[in-house]
């Protein structure tokens, strides 16, 4: 498993842990009502559970499992996945962050804008990686031709 | 691929059926408005899909296709894995239960399920990210057996 893998999968389980911690929290709070300021981080269980659990573990396992682009075992410029990384990490943790930081600090509304600007970043720079290495076993990429 | 890997994927597919006949009566519901209280139905929906389904799937195809543990224990404690696997699954059963009737008309002890429900399902997700946070390494980090070795 690639170095950028093992972070990837890495964060996706530290996500998973956390998101479903605070998916446990609101469960037990709809029947025992004893912590009302647990439901600000509702929009942050969604996200981590969503794209910084399944999405992000989905891609980690993709970059390493995904067919070698030449005999060397080449995967490709790993540099988009690198940033793909980043901006979904990012955009989760602005997600999770803006409801609570948000009752603090007014004007905070950018943050969900550069959060969705991160996943969209997200997306667009794993196909870039990702797009070449899904091929049949044996044919040779058409740049590398 | 092992038995408990086959386990935690076959379960999958069957919370996945079970999720998706709910959600198609969720949807008939909002098309034909047969029954404003089926509603209480979308949490149960969601979780059985995200939780049953799709972590329990990637649960048990990382159970059987990540590196290994070590030599002797290939796939760490697989005692583990089996508990994770009761924990996840009752807590999503009583979930399933307990939390319809309890926004219909709350009881002692459908809020109880709830909490109940709450620490079955962390406790597997957290055992679950231990079993397989040993297994996510790279290449070089897997001991090969040397021709020397016992």
């Amino acid at each position: 498993m690639p170095g950028l893998s093992v972070i990837m999968v890495r964060i996706a389980l530290i996500h998973l842990a956390v998101g479903a911690t605070i998916g446990g929290l609101l469960l037990a709070d709809k029947g025992m009502h004893l912590w009302s300021w647990i439901w600000m981080w509702r929009p942050g269980h969604i996200h981590m559970m969503l794209s910084g659990w399944t999405v992000q573990f989905a891609w980690g396992v993709a970059i390493w499992i995904l067919p070698r682009l030449d005999a060397t075992g080449s995967r490709g410029a790993l540099w988009s996945a690198w940033v793909c990384c980043v901006a979904i990490n990012g955009g989760v943790a602005l997600i999770t962050l803006y409801a609570p930081l948000a009752r603090l600090i007014d004007h905070l509304e950018w943050m969900l804008s550069v959060a969705a600007i991160l996943y969209v970043i997200a997306a667009l720079t794993f196909v870039h990686h990702a797009w070449r290495r899904v091929r049949p076993f044996g044919a040779i990429p058409a740049r590398i031709r | 691929m092992h038995r408990q890997a086959r386990v935690y994927i076959k379960t999958a597919f069957v919370q996945l059926l079970i999720s998706l006949f709910i959600g198609a009566l969720l949807l008939i519901n909002t098309g034909l408005r047969w029954q404003s209280g089926l509603n209480v139905l979308l949490p149960v929906y969601y979780h059985l899909l995200m939780v049953g389904w799709a972590t329990q799937l990637i649960g048990g195809v990382a159970l059987w296709m990540f590196p290994v543990h070590s030599r002797e224990r290939p796939r760490g404690d697989e005692r583990l894995g089996w508990i994770a696997y009761g924990a996840l699954n009752g807590g999503l059963l009583i979930r399933a239960i307990a939390e319809p009737i309890h926004t219909l008309e709350p009881r002692d002890w459908s809020a109880w399920g709830l909490v109940g429900a709450a620490l079955l399902q962390v406790c597997a997700v957290w055992l679950l990210v231990v079993i397989l946070w040993s297994r996510v390494k790279g290449r070089s980090e897997t001991r090969r057996p040397r021709p020397g070795d016992v």
